[in-house]
């Protein structure tokens, strides 16, 4: 009996202090996300592009949450970002937006990278005090993505003018894509949070980001905004120049869905 | 290492053996604690000055449910109700300085806005929509005629930043509070420093909301059977056939079910704009032209009624029920009842209806100084 005691004490002091003394080899991964449209990059306001429906367009915003991040390895097992560090909001007009660093990261190879396109439906229910940095509706730079009178983040909001758009209140053409609503809190909306994978090479089979104590990793995704009209459900700006609240915001995020892509990863000893 | 589990062996041979696992268990689960500091960082012990706020006494009706608000997340004190109330009668928190949330929540009307059918805000601009009361915040599900609000505490947002209400950006009034030098024994009272967070500032407002409880009307007192309390004969009639008609939606104690319904109003002509009500939030169908049940409390005060406030008088809301009421894909089952549309009463019985509506009126809640700006 006695040994029996002794031998559990043993084990549970060992399984308490392993993963504190035991030190994981992690890494960082310098993240950047790179504007396109149609394969050219996005200049805003200033350059025109077309969409396959021969509909021409420019571009004033182009702004998206990404959350809820995942490396995940080649066997399928995958490393999650820890929920409070896994929030960002990628704006077009501002650079330093759109590069960020995860720390912490075990080291290793992946081959994919998971993430939520806009913010997942627990912190768009959540009390106020967990809703920081990007996620505070006080501050000036989440205003805009947040909708007051239907409590929840705006996923993406694409914005801009084109011929094909009708002459709205301001005398302008212009275009508007603002898409929330995460599935509803106390009764069902639609829901438009998309979660995407993204091979982390040219193909599949041999996608491959390095991760190490030892290592500069970097990782290059690229976002394609003219996807938004031209993905599974190809759409036209004079049909649809405004789309926020309503049962075809769907469509729209299944397209922008598709619009990631692998830009380029290195991994350099440093 | 080896001294300590000989003595707790020695306590364990003197017990029975289950005690002497649960020891070792223990004993390996307070290591397993300590084990994980000494690993980690060293906790420090925060040097703040202390500071101490007084509860406030907020209290549930006796005839009222539990409330829906969690109170625990946000624990009432007098020093956040003050500071809540002080913000709810600040103009700085709209654009120009010139709306308060009072101006359009009046305390003398149960916080309700009577001069216009819909709300007015900065620079004379119209909204869509009429301005409910206030009262009986911690039992709201939802807020808003389409139940767009889903938490009170974001619910101040909305209107600051709505361009025909308030016209302001949250950023710009947090920064005017910061810079006021009014706040800045407020927040420390409230909070023990004077820093204006997002959190301080919504937590605050929300406070003093759930402090606004109404719960002592004539029909309260008569419920909860206080001495002296009684009905009219005419509102007590009402309240007979106000069962049998209306509390299938206006019910309990806070006379809504929380839900979106269609009472059959009929298309205005000359609507500004085609409200579809809570299809606006979720794009649902079936959620077309529905409303929230509102509460009736204090409803004599608070006219005009419905969310587009096209009925000044209780007469008038009766009378649609009898005799106004629209067929349409979404009208309410209980206003369909075996193939009639609408409910029917006669004038004798609307009358007394309004006598009943009438004896929900709270006076001590609406010349209550709590709430009044001093
Ligand atoms: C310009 C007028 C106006 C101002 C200013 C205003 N409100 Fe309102 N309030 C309204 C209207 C209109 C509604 C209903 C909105 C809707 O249903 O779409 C409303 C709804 C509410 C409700 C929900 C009531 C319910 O039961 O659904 C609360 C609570 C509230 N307001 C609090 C505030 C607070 C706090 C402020 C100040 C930060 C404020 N309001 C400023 C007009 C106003
Ligand atoms: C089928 C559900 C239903 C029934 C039954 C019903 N109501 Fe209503 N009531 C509503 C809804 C929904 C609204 C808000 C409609 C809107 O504004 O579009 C409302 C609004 C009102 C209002 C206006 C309140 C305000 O603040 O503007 C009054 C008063 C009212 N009802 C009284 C009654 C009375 C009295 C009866 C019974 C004779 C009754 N209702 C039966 C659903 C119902």
């Amino acid at each position: 009996m006695r040994r029996l005691y002794f031998v559990i004490l043993l084990l549970v002091l060992l399984a308490a202090c392993k993963s504190t003394t035991v030190d994981q080899q992690v890494g960082a991964v310098n993240m950047s996300f790179v504007h396109q449209v149609n394969g050219s990059p996005l200049t805003l306001n200033t350059t025109t592009y077309t969409n396959k429906s021969g509909e021409a367009f420019t571009i004033s915003k182009f702004d998206y949450f990404i959350s809820n991040i995942r490396l995940i390895r080649a066997d399928g097992s995958a490393y999650t970002v820890p929920q409070d560090d896994s929030y960002f909001l990628i704006r077009s007009n501002d650079p330093t937006s759109q590069t960020f660093t995860l720390t912490g990261v075990p080291a290793g190879d992946y081959a994919q990278i998971e993430y939520m396109v806009g913010v997942d439906s627990l912190r768009n229910t959540a009390d106020i005090s967990r809703r920081k940095g990007v996620l505070d509706p006080g501050s000036s730079h989440t205003s805009g993505m947040y909708w007051d009178w239907n409590t929840g983040y705006i996923h993406l909001k694409l914005e801009g003018t084109s011929p094909a758009a009708p002459v709205d209140a301001t005398g302008a053409r212009n275009f508007r894509y603002h898409i929330g609503l995460f599935g509803g809190y106390q009764s069902k909306t639609i829901n438009n949070l998309r979660t995407v994978r993204v091979p982390l090479g040219i193909s599949t089979g041999t996608s491959r980001l390095s991760v190490g104590p030892n290592l500069r990793t970097t990782l290059q995704i690229i976002a394609d905004a003219g996807k938004l009209f031209d993905g599974p459900t190809p759409f036209k700006i004079a049909d649809y120049p405004d789309v926020m609240v309503s049962p075809f915001s769907g469509n729209v995020a299944n397209n922008y869905a598709t619009m990631f892509s692998f830009g380029f990863s290195s991994a350099v000893s440093q | 290492m080896k001294g300590i589990p000989n003595f707790w062996m020695a306590l364990a041979t003197q017990r029975q053996p289950a005690t002497g696992l649960l020891l070792c268990l223990s004993l390996g689960i307070w290591l397993a604690v300590s084990c994980k500091h000494s690993a980690g960082d060293e906790a420090v012990v925060p040097t703040q000055p202390a500071f101490t706020t007084t509860p406030y006494p907020w209290k549930k009706p006796a005839n009222f449910p539990d409330p829906v608000y969690d109170l625990t997340k946000n624990p009432l004190t007098v020093e956040g109700v003050a500071l809540g109330k002080a913000l709810f009668y600040d103009a700085s928190l709209s654009k120009d300085g010139t709306i308060t949330c009072a101006f359009c929540h009046s305390p003398y009307t149960a916080f309700a806005h009577t001069d216009h059918p819909v709300s007015h805000g900065i620079r004379d601009q119209q909204g869509n929509r009429n301005v409910p009361g206030i009262f009986n915040v911690a039992w709201g599900k939802t807020f808003f005629w389409d139940g767009g609000v889903t938490d009170l505490d974001l619910l101040p947002i909305a209107p600051i930043q709505n361009p025909v209400e308030m016209g302001e950006t949250m950023s710009n009034v947090l920064q005017k509070v910061q810079r006021s030098s009014r706040y800045r024994p407020l927040f420390q009272a409230a909070y023990g420093s004077d820093t204006v967070t997002t959190e301080r500032f919504l937590k605050s407002i929300s406070q003093f909301l759930l402090t606004m409880v109404s719960a002592n009307s004539p029909y309260d007192k008569y419920v909860r059977k206080e001495a002296g309390a009684s009905l009219t004969d005419a509102a007590g009639r009402g309240m007979v056939l106000f069962q049998a008609n209306c509390a299938g939606c206006h019910a309990g104690a806070l006379f809504t079910d929380g839900q979106y319904r269609n009472n059959g109003l009929p298309r205005l002509t000359n609507a500004k704009i085609d409200d579809r009500g809570r299809a606006m939030i979720t794009a649902q169908d079936a959620d077309k032209y529905t409303f929230k049940v509102p509460s009736l409390r204090n409803v004599e005060r608070t006219f005009p009624y419905m969310h587009d406030g096209r009925f000044q008088t209780l007469e008038q809301v009766v009378n649609h029920y009898a005799a106004g009421i629209q067929d349409n894909p979404q009208l309410d089952p209980l206003l369909k009842k075996n193939g009639r549309i609408g409910l029917s009463l006669t004038a004798a019985e609307q009358a007394d209806l309004v006598q009943f509506l009438r004896s929900l009126t709270d006076s001590e809640f609406i010349t209550n100084p709590e709430f009044q700006p001093r």
